[in-house]
């Protein structure tokens, strides 16, 4: 125990670092008999076992080298597209599975190679060596403290307060720059998450066809998926791909959609029946939980049920949570039937949509 | 192998040779004076035992990652510019994605070895956090971590963090649909930040999710910070094994005050050295032959889109989990959220998990009040308490892994969603306490069987019968060596309060820290398993002869 122990814990209750001289057994059954003699092994004695452990390794090296050669024959001599079936290992494109392998042969054979030479050809007679307990020497210790003292007295910072708190302070406002520096990494939040692409009159578009939604393309028990017009990829009068505008991935992160038809007698809410059209209805397909797209609907419970931690949905009562740890309920966007006999947003949701944040209220 | 070679020093009789090597080390120690450190270093002792490898793993497949991530930095385009596929991937021609995603596309199909090298660096960062929390535990359960090396402990665990954000960083980059889906649900987690949230999302994404920043923030995270700072501490880690000297267990010749064991060169140069390419090559192989994380099929990222049944790398399923555990709190108070549900779940339970596990050195060098220095391990079953704590740990981590995948355990098992969260909920609060109990009743039980063991001797499956006809088996008394190292560890007593009066009868004043602190220790160190004394030792051998 080191001279300089402050402990207030009494030291009664540790016990004695064991003994490690070789106390006669007689005294102490348990006394440490101490390093037991080395025991040869067979190619420690066997000139025959030893040449043949040699050869083992080099065996191994020389697969290595065969290997790294099988490597780059791999790389140039084997098409890239080719796909092969492994038994195991499914079909893998044929170049990785070729450059993977030999690359680890290679690699592997040093190592066996290396460890093999090491447990049969090297020493193995344990060594013993002392250690040193690291607290430093009395001597040491006031050295080195009254070094640092007087170092810190010929700074004078200690008379000098002045000096000292107007450092002090410098100090503490410096790294201020580095904060402030961040500031541009991105806008204000504003009111970016209270607010969607839905505008009133705005057009439901079908996600997957490009298409508007007339009612009769919700058909009972299927799930659609829609996005306002602008944030779904559609082929122009020409046939060609427009493009969409820069940013949509954003909008389309905060105003996707999903549409269901719900027998109209089967909807607790009247609210929810008068939002929709004839039963069909429309919610936000980001879960209110962290913001995962919901995807997975039961035509039965009218459920809804978010994939990433299980969040369900009741689509036949406002959408509220009917398990898991979202908490509140889908927002239902507002829908009608406009002139052209296609399903439009009446205004954009009415409350903010996705996860929490803490402006929220 | 000569036989006769001295203890840590070579030969005196062995001559100096002169050549090129020689004459070049003389010109560099002339520079450098590295015959000094190479006096200290080279035969340098390492004691060797199977559970010393788990760090090397880490280390090796760090090594494995920093040059494979190299590689795939050459090819890789952290940019979120959007892109119109054309490489020789068919089914995604033609289709807008980000040119991170393509470029990952061309890695994975268009560059000879590329998919070989992605996949590599994946299986690597899958063994490289598996063996740093395999490798703590070790440390953990043998008290590894107790003076002189609790420092040591908290570089390890900050490179275990590191390791965790740097994988997730890396999955996040080739913008797949599953990685944009973990970064959604970061983005969650972040926007329910108490105060900040907000402005710390739009500033993490340069806006809106997902923006177009992020992937290229992340990258230069990914590639060069977080890197850095591993690198940094790895090396400070590694100096501080060197300097220290490695811990050993306990058995015959090996005290607090030697370390027993090969030399670094050749022999321990050779099996770490050999090592290395071990991993390396099971890395590789792997890489080569078994698909991980097929980024083609999952298609680029869109917000609103996902996958059923999608799942984070393995060492972030236990945020998944717990975020899918949480009852559904939120509560509103003057306009302002609080997202309980997610709060708890993603950042305070891990805090406090994680806290815990870094303090725990200190914490249990103040319950016992040991401050002395440590070389020798403890065996897990000698330290009940804390074998039990940490065991109650990794069950309370391994159910919230578990839950992670709970909606492919309901389709595995044909159980309901909700029956399996319930049980989970239960279970995160109940399996620790149980895993605790059992553990802890274990470790007494090898105890006491240790303590039979040394008494009485080994079985030796031989039954007698004796003249009377009882039929006994006979026991072969342990060597000396064994009868040591079981009965090498200590057995503190529990920290005893003063009285509460002193000799005179007037009150003292007990601090409310001691009387916890004795508490503590109490239970840390009452009812031990006695270790047999040499007392009851030799009336049971010297009486009647053993049996
Ligand atoms: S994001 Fe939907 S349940 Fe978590």
């Amino acid at each position: 125990m080191s001279s300089q122990d402050k402990s207030e814990v009494p030291e009664e209750h540790l016990p004695e670092v064991p003994a490690s001289a070789h106390v006669p057994a007689e005294s102490d059954p348990f006394a440490d008999p101490g390093l037991p003699a080395h025991e040869p092994r067979r190619t420690d004695i066997d000139e025959k076992a030893a040449n043949r452990a040699e050869r083992q390794v080099a065996f191994l090296f020389v697969i290595s080298m065969l290997a790294t050669i099988g490597f780059i024959w791999s790389y140039v001599g084997i098409d890239k597209d080719r796909i092969i079936d492994i038994f195991f290992f499914g079909k893998i494109g044929a170049q990785n599975a070729a450059l993977g392998g030999t690359l680890g042969i290679a690699l592997f054979c040093i190592g066996a190679g290396a460890i093999h030479w090491a447990r049969t050809l090297m020493t193995d007679e344990e060594i013993v060596q002392e250690r040193h307990e690291f607290t430093s020497d009395p001597e040491t210790r006031e050295y080195a403290i009254r070094e640092f003292t007087q170092g810190a007295s010929d700074s004078v910072i200690g008379r000098r307060p002045l000096i000292r708190r107007t450092m002090i302070g410098a100090m503490a406002l410096v790294p201020l720059s580095g904060v402030v520096l961040l500031r541009d990494l991105g806008p204000m939040p504003g009111t970016k998450l209270r607010h969607t692409e839905w505008k009133p009159g705005k057009e439901l578009i079908n996600e997957a066809t490009g298409l508007p939604i007339k009612p009769d393309d919700i058909v009972k028990g299927s799930l659609t998926m829609a996005l306002p017009e602008g944030l779904v990829e559609k082929y122009g009068p020409a046939g060609q791909k427009e493009e969409l505008s820069h940013g949509w991935l954003e909008k389309a992160g905060m105003s996707a959609i999903l549409l269901v038809r719900l027998e109209p007698k089967d909807v607790k809410s009247k609210k929810e029946l008068a939002w929709g059209h004839e039963g069909i209805v429309a919610y936000s397909k980001i879960c209110t939980h962290v913001g995962c797209p919901i995807g997975l609907y039961e035509q039965q419970t009218h459920h809804l049920l978010c994939p990433c931690h299980q969040s369900t949905f009741d689509l036949a009562d406002d959408g509220k949570v009917v398990f898991g740890p979202a908490a509140r309920s889908l927002p239902q966007l507002k829908i009608h039937v406009n002139e052209a006999g296609n399903l439009a947003a009446s205004q954009d949701f009415a409350e903010p949509v996705g996860a929490s944040f803490w402006e929220r209220g | 192998m000569s036989s006769e070679q001295p203890k840590g020093g070579a030969d005196k009789s062995t001559p100096i040779p002169d050549n090129a090597a020689v004459r070049a080390a003389d010109a560099l120690d002339s520079r450098l004076g590295i015959y000094g450190a190479a006096k200290k270093n080279l035969r340098k002792v390492f004691p060797d035992h199977w559970s010393f490898m788990l760090g090397e793993v880490a280390l090796y497949s760090f090594i494995v990652l920093l040059l494979t991530g190299v590689f795939l930095t050459l090819f890789f385009k952290p940019s979120m510019q959007e892109v119109v596929y054309d490489g020789s991937y068919v089914p995604l021609q033609g289709i807008h994605m980000s040119q991170a995603y393509a470029s990952t596309l061309d890695i994975s199909f268009d560059i000879r070895g590329g998919l070989a090298m992605r996949q590599i660096h994946h299986w690597a960062a899958l063994i490289f956090v598996s063996s740093l929390f395999v490798h703590m535990f070790r440390i953990f359960f043998t008290g590894a971590f107790r003076k002189p090396r609790e420092i040591n402990w908290l570089f390890g665990f900050l490179l275990l963090v590191l390791a965790m954000v740097n994988g997730f960083t890396g999955y996040s980059l080739p913008d797949d649909l599953l990685s944009g889906t973990g970064l959604r649900i970061a983005e969650g987690v972040v926007l329910a930040i108490p105060l900040v949230g907000t402005y710390v999302q739009f500033f993490l994404f340069g806006g809106e999710f997902p923006g177009e920043d992020i992937v290229p923030r992340l990258f230069t995270i990914h590639v060069l910070l977080i890197p850095a700072i591993m690198v940094g501490l790895v090396t400070v880690h590694l100096i501080l094994v060197f300097y220290q000297k490695h811990t050993q267990f306990p058995g015959p010749g090996k005290t607090e005050k030697n370390v027993v064991g090969l030399p670094l060169l050749p022999v321990y140069a050779a099996k770490a050295g050999g090592f290395f390419f071990i991993v390396f090559g099971i890395t590789a192989a792997l890489g080569g032959l078994v698909q991980i994380n097929p980024i083609w099929s999952y298609g680029p990222y869109n917000p609103g889109q996902i996958t059923a049944g999608s799942q984070p790398d393995w060492y972030i399923g236990f945020l998944e989990g717990s975020l899918r555990l949480m009852p559904n709190w939120e509560w509103n108070i003057w306009g302002h959220t609080f997202s309980f549900n997610v709060l708890i779940p993603s950042l305070i339970l891990p805090g406090v998990l994680f806290t815990f596990m870094a303090m725990y050195p200190w914490i249990e060098g103040w319950i016992t009040g040991d401050k002395r220095e440590h070389h020798l391990l403890d065996r897990p079953r000698n330290m009940p308490v804390r074998t039990g704590l940490g065991v109650a740990w990794i069950t309370c981590y391994g159910v919230l892994w578990v839950c992670g995948g709970n909606d492919i355990i309901a389709t595995h098992f044909h159980m309901s969603i909700n029956a399996i969260t319930w049980i989970g909920r239960v279970a995160f609060f109940v399996a620790p306490v149980l895993a605790y109990l059992a553990t802890v009743r274990i470790c007494k039980g090898l105890q006491r069987r240790d303590r039979d063991k040394v008494l009485h001797g080994r079985e030796t499956g031989v039954i007698k019968k004796l003249p009377h006809g009882e039929f006994i088996e006979i026991h072969e008394p342990l060597e000396p060596g064994m009868r040591h190292t079981l009965t090498a560890h200590e057995q503190p007593k529990p920290y005893e309060l003063d009285a509460a009066e002193d000799e005179n009868g007037v009150a003292r004043k007990v601090k409310r820290s001691d009387k916890l602190r004795s508490r503590m220790s109490h239970w840390y160190f009452a009812e031990p398993i006695e270790k047999p004394t040499a007392e009851e030792y030799k009336e049971l051998t010297s009486g009647h002869g053993h049996h």
